[in-house]
């Protein structure tokens, strides 16, 4: 069967580079980067080196990059790392923010900490006014995200940034779903602390960095050896974190690529889209975004049953709700971007990558046109109030 | 505050953490569960292929259920012979599971008598279906409760005032 991956915002395929790279360290060069004898100096030399590049790609130095194992872990690391360093306090989130960040202040909140979850307007963007009226005595972080990794759309980090900065707040920025796909440099975004991931940029699962600006004090999470600053014990990945720098340098280099080739491919695919089936919304239509990434509501049909009928052709796309469990709750970004329930239930997120062709977009608007009309054929609400919904729902989100 | 606070603090939130996953209570086991994700081939043929879809024209007996807001909605008309189902009809807005369960009620109550498709439940549906996945199992109720909201709508009407349906198809 004919197989078209458009879920890269979940994860990507591993750059056959990247595995090159990452070999040698699966194989010959096995030691432990923190030996004296040969084979832990040529690991320690592996490692440094990608913790130099890794640093040059956000514009920061090599002692400010703390090597992890993935996105998830860099936010905990960042928000519990300054949050028990500091002992008690006020923390700034977004309501938009990955889980990894809100499950995780979540759980602050509930333990001396007081966060507060500021909201969105229905592009899906955080006012930095909002954040600055936000701000008492005793915050202690200000979390915001740099691209949101369901709508794509890009908040306005530097002038987040400069806020915290005036104010003297550490600034945590979680660029997972951003990296390689915009320009990522840590002092234009006037971030503290930004996480990374590997495995969303053509690199290995199971590793990613936090940068941590020189200067931010932080407690750490894993303790024992003194690896990684003393702030991330454990013998490091060498293999994954070469794999990652490999990763990294490949996404500074075809920059461009996403910049042109994806960004016209989501384009066509979104045109298509909203000119060959009535009653679809572009979530966030109006904000800058991610160059590959399209989330789009199909009033009065459900996600799952889209997503299946593209799985049975090879097409592969994720959805921001899920229905899961006894009360299906539509993706909290949607709801707090105030898209209507009957449409936050029908949209589906595609991410595309470099690796598409015009040809597989073309099929994927085929397959999701043909979709889209069986199931509405036999939806109920389609008939009652789609036609409602298709006139004042256009565009408008 | 001292270091040493601040590590007591730490293994309290630790501990919270921990109670609050341990103190869930376990999920019940299922009796006919299915594949844990992926869907049977007759889930699948139900769902790319529904039975009795659409709408009876002046039916004895019909229901809406379910909310669009929650991802699901769903309408039922059913057609009697007597004490007999003959015709039954569905409109269905929902997930992969909710409109294969609907397809199959439709099959299974198709020809049965009131009182016997009153007695179906969504268990029967399920097994019928050879099994959904567990985390589906509540998307199989809307066609049961769309099939016994439909049944009383006829009840009820027939309680009122005898005859009114056949009034009504006459205007």
């Amino acid at each position: 069967m004919k197989r078209v991956y458009l879920d890269h915002n979940a994860t990507t395929p591993l750059d056959q580079r990247v595995l090159e790279a990452m070999q040698p360290y699966l194989g010959e060069y096995f030691g432990n980067a923190s030996s004296l004898h040969y084979y832990g100096r040529r690991a320690q030399q592996a490692l440094e080196a990608s913790r130099a590049q890794a640093a040059k790609l956000i514009g920061a130095q090599p002692d400010e990059i703390i090597f992890t194992s993935g996105g998830t872990e860099s936010d905990n690391m960042a928000l519990r790392g300054i949050a028990y360093y500091k002992g008690s306090g006020h923390i700034i989130t977004s309501s938009v923010e990955h889980h990894a960040v809100l499950r995780t202040c979540g759980i602050l909140a509930g333990n001396d900490f007081s966060v507060t979850y500021l909201p969105v307007d229905r592009q899906g963007l955080v006012d930095p006014d909002e954040v600055k009226r936000s701000i008492r005595r005793d915050t202690i972080l200000i979390s915001v995200m740099l691209a949101n990794n369901e709508t794509g759309v890009i908040e306005p980090i530097p002038e987040i940034g400069l806020i915290a900065r005036e104010r003297g707040i550490p600034f945590h920025c979680d660029a997972v779903q951003a990296m390689g796909k915009m320009p990522v440099d840590v002092g234009a975004l006037h971030v503290d602390l930004l996480s990374l991931s590997a495995h969303k940029i053509y690199g290995p699962k199971g590793v990613g960095a936090l940068f941590v600006k020189n200067g931010t004090n932080l407690s750490p999470l894993i303790t024992g050896g003194h690896h990684e600053r003393g702030l991330r014990a454990g013998t490091e990945n060498v293999p994954a974190i070469v794999g990652f720098a490999r990763a990294l340098e490949i996404a500074a280099d075809e920059l461009d690529i996403y910049r042109v080739q994806v960004l016209h491919l989501r384009n066509k695919l979104e045109s298509n889209l909203l000119t060959g089936i009535e009653g679809v919304t572009l979530h966030s239509a109006r904000a800058d975004r991610l160059p590959h990434t399209s989330c789009m509501g199909f009033a009065s049909v459900e996600a799952e049953s889209i997503l299946l009928h593209l799985d049975l052709k090879g097409i592969a796309a994720s959805s921001g709700s899920a229905c899961t469990t006894g009360e299906p709750e539509p993706s909290h970004v949607l709801t707090t971007m105030d898209v209507p329930p009957e449409i936050a239930q029908g949209t589906i997120r595609f991410s595309l990558g470099r690796e598409n062709t015009e040809e597989e977009i073309a099929y994927t608007g085929e397959v999701l046109k043909a979709a889209v009309s069986q199931l509405r054929a036999i939806s109920f609400p389609w008939q009652e109030a789609g036609k409602r919904i298709a006139i004042t729902g256009g565009m408008n989100f | 505050m001292t270091r040493g606070c601040f590590i007591r603090r730490r293994s309290r939130i630790m501990n919270d953490e921990w109670k609050e996953m341990y103190n869930k209570p376990p999920e019940p086991v299922a009796q006919h569960t299915g594949p844990l994700l992926f869907y049977t081939e007759l889930v699948i043929d139900h769902f790319t292929n529904p039975r009795n879809v659409g709408e009876i024209e002046n039916p004895d007996g019909e229901a809406v259920v379910g909310d669009p807001a929650c991802g699901d909605q769903m309408k039922v008309s059913i057609k009697l012979c007597g004490n007999r189902i003959t015709d039954i009809k569905f409109k269905s807005y929902g997930c992969p599971g909710a409109i294969a369960t609907s397809s199959m009620m439709t099959e299974m109550a198709k020809g049965k008598t009131i009182e016997e498709a009153l007695e179906l439940t969504d268990d029967d549906v399920i097994m019928a279906l050879e099994g959904i996945p567990e985390r589906k199992k509540h998307c199989s109720l809307m066609g049961i409760t769309g099939l016994r909201g439909a049944i009383e709508d006829f009840l009820r009407k027939g309680m009122v005032k005898p005859g009114k349906t056949n009034e009504k198809s006459v205007s």
